[in-house]
């Protein structure tokens, strides 16, 4: 059976690392569903952020392939239950009197942002769970996607479990 | 002390214990290749013909050894041609360092003249890599790749040197030891307990044990459980050579090719335990019909092998000696004498398989063959058969050889046949299966223990890399190798025959090479043999010699590996015998 699992990479911060882990996830035809990279609180190292789905077999063999990579110094899958999951989007849409109403009460609900606005267009800007940024994305539709950009997750778990640098 | 980049990479091998290297020198490289000149009387290097024969032999001193082979490349196409040689020392895990030249860093990225990513190109295919861009950080990344690379599961890493960084100089201090390998990964006890009782209640306990074994010094504490347990053992290709093919409770090699009695025994277990083995599907076959009627112990020093290809009813990662040593004080000693007299039974219908399947290649008509030879009405005992050739070899060739194959039928009737005795004295391609990986391996396991070399190969793969018989030339190398001439590519010919309707697709070769004169024009000496009695006379003459010979025996286009998991199939389909 299928699941959506979140694993944080924790890497050494030099150049070539990220291709060395997304390398990983295509020569074994392991499929990832979105990756993020940033910088972490010791300069040393980065942190990757990985969704994909797949059953428990397919999740243990990526984690420990990741596991083997030089570069990798902690990975962890995170409980979905016990993480902040977070992901940014910026979506430019038509800026048209007849659904200008309607951009406006979604921007509302959603707890969104408008972040630049012209005569023919505007960006909204949207921070959230996967499934939020998807409803938002719906809901736009009918007023014309000029493009969208969204980040991927990042995600921390909450309390005191930490992904550990490697002091 | 001050000194060059390409001093540091020559003080830092010779520091890291490393007393050959194999290579090809370039323009990126040519700093290098001057130090190296300088230090020729501390490190030897050896001009290979091609960097992939360089890379092979660098592989091949690994294997003999167990020592961290070298190789040395230009940048551009000197490294693209390291690539098959690396990934052939990936898929076999065997602990190689190759050192190649790049542009200077401010060329980088604008496609200068010989300019190739090799760090991206090697980046599926090494346990890791690095470009070094900083002078600082030369000798500890150097020192970094041979602990990685003997470290745990060995395995190739490359180290990328533009050429200013061989120019620029920068404070050396060599270490007085080498890097020492990442401490090792111990068993845990709950886990070794729980194998124990598995195989304490198992009634018909098998092992199946890989080049593991080989890489993990374990071979005495594998024949030791063998025996505390009355478990009969067989092995993946990789495995062969780390117990003596004789021992009584040894099979042969599994699988696609391997021996009746070991797929067989395997099949019939209850209980299977995979030592420094990771379940490929030539040793397996189908995987779904796979491991229906037994359960799985599998231990393994890398934990991303465990349960890869087969689940494992208990997987346990660690150090195949230090988990052997402790598991086989834990089992009970025990006589299984129904499994043995059933596995004994299993040996005796693998003889008379053998037998029947032999006798229709020497009754057969040579008329229509295209190997060139023509054997009709030639006595059974003069013709010229594949293990006939590997007998009267083993025979001629002393005990301690070093035997290498290249990749085809000749490597898979050697591979059930010859007598091997001690570990590493059977070096192969496996998991690539690297046609033309003999002649390098040959001559790096010659460079590496100065014992005598045997390569068997077939027509097509020596046709691969037999420019390396000018290095064997040149190296005075003890080898000498047995060429199984079919004119055709029997391997491929062999599917072409049993799944495609005998569409024999280019591998007729009908090439007219003269393989003596071949040999003769590398400076080597050659021989043709078309019976036994010529094959006695080559032999003879052959290990006389201290440098390189050829000895060309011609066989039978139609001989058959046997027996045979087709392709997908599994022991339910085992071939034995072609009609």
């Amino acid at each position: 059976m299928d699941n959506k699992f979140v694993i944080a990479v924790l890497v050494s911060n030099i150049s070539g690392v990220l291709s060395r882990v997304s390398g990983m996830f295509t020569r074994r035809g392991f499929n990832i569903d979105s990756l993020t990279v940033g910088e972490t609180e010791s300069s040393g190292f980065s942190r990757i952020t990985i969704s994909f789905h797949g059953d428990e077999d397919i999740k243990e063999r990526i984690l420990q392939q990741v596991k083997k990579l030089h570069d990798v110094k902690e990975v962890e899958v995170l409980n979905t239950n016990e993480t902040v999951i977070r992901e940014l989007l910026l979506i430019k849409v038509r800026n048209k009197s007849e659904s200008r109403q309607d951009i406006m009460t979604a921007v509302e609900i959603f707890r969104s942002k408008i972040v630049d606005y012209s005569p023919t267009a505007l960006i909204c800007e949207l921070t959230g769970e996967t499934s939020k940024i998807d409803a938002f994305i719906e809901l736009l539709k009918p007023c014309g996607i000029m493009e969208m950009c969204r980040t991927g997750i990042v995600a921390v778990e909450r309390g005191e479990n930490c992904l550990k640098t490697v002091k | 002390m001050m000194i060059s980049g390409a001093k540091i990479v020559v003080e830092t091998l010779i520091e890291q214990g490393c007393d050959t290297v194999f290579g090809y020198p370039g323009g990126q490289v040519i700093n290098l290749f001057d130090e190296l000149y300088l230090a020729n009387d501390r490190l030897k290097h050896i001009l290979a013909a091609h960097e992939q024969g360089a890379a092979h032999a660098a592989d091949g001193y690994a294997r003999a050894t167990g020592k961290v082979g070298v190789v040395i490349a230009t940048s551009g196409p000197g490294a693209t041609n390291l690539v098959t040689g690396i990934a052939t020392a990936f898929l076999d895990s065997t602990p190689l360092v190759a050192i190649t030249g790049n542009v200077p860093c401010e060329l980088i990225g604008r496609d200068s003249f010989q300019e190739v990513d090799i760090v991206g190109i090697t980046m599926p295919i090494t346990k890791h890599n690095f470009i070094v861009k900083n002078i600082e950080e030369l000798a500890d990344t150097l020192r970094m790749a041979f602990k990685i690379a003997k470290s745990g599961r060995p395995g190739p890493v490359l180290v990328d040197i533009p050429k200013d960084v061989q120019i620029a100089k920068c404070e050396f201090e060599p270490k007085t030891q080498p890097v020492i390998p990442s401490p090792i990964v111990y068993a845990p006890e709950n886990k070794l307990r729980q194998a124990a009782q598995m195989i304490d209640a198992s009634e018909r306990p098998y092992i199946y044990f890989g080049g593991g074994v080989i890489a993990g010094k374990a071979a005495a504490e594998l024949v030791a459980l063998s025996e505390r347990i009355d478990a009969p053992m067989g092995c993946s290709l990789m495995g062969l050579s780390a117990i003596p093919s004789d021992h009584p409770k040894f099979l042969g090699m599994q699988g696609m090719h391997g021996h009746y009695a070991s797929s067989m025994a395997e099949d019939e277990a209850d209980l299977v335990i995979a030592l420094g083995a990771r379940f490929s599907e030539r040793a397996t076959g189908n995987k779904k019909r796979f491991a229906q009627n037994f359960k799985i112990i599998h231990i393994d020093i890398d934990g991303a092998e465990l349960s890869k290809n087969i689940p494992a009813d208990l997987a346990v990662q660690g150090d195949i000696r230090d988990a052997l040593e402790r598991l086989c004080a834990m089992v009970a000693e025990k006589k299984l004498p129904e499994w043995e007299a059933r596995v004994d039974g299993l040996r005796i219908e693998e003889m008379e398989r053998t037998k029947s399947a032999l006798k229709r290649t020497y009754e057969k008509d040579c008329s229509s063959c295209p190997a060139p030879c023509d054997k009709t009405g030639m006595p059974a005992s003069e013709r010229l058969t594949p293990y006939g050739i590997i007998d009267a070899v083993s025979e001629h060739a002393p005990e301690e050889a070093i035997i290498t194959t290249d990749v085809g039928q000749h490597q898979m009737w050697t591979a059930q046949r010859y007598p091997l005795k001690k570990p590493r004295t059977f070096l192969t391609s496996g998991g690539l299966g690297t046609m033309g990986f003999g002649m390098g391996a040959a001559i790096g396991a010659a460079a590496a223990t100065g014992k005598r070399v045997v390569l068997f190969t077939g027509d097509g793969s020596f046709g691969m890399n037999l420019n390396e018989l000018a290095t064997a030339v040149t190296q005075k190398t003890p080898l000498v190798i047995v060429l199984l001439n079919n004119g055709v590519l029997g391997m491929v010919r062999q599917w072409q025959t049993l799944f495609f309707s005998k569409h024999y697709s280019n591998t007729t070769l009908d090439r007219r090479t003269d393989f003596v004169k071949l040999a003769e024009a590398f400076g080597a000496k050659g021989w043709r043999c078309s019976d036994t009695e010529e094959l006695e006379k080559a032999l003879t003459a052959a290990f006389a010699e201290d440098g390189p010979t050829v000895i060309d025996c011609i066989i039978d286009c139609d001989e058959f590996v046997l027996p045979m998991l087709p392709p997908g199939g599994s022991i339910d389909n085992i071939i034995t015998e072609i009609k």
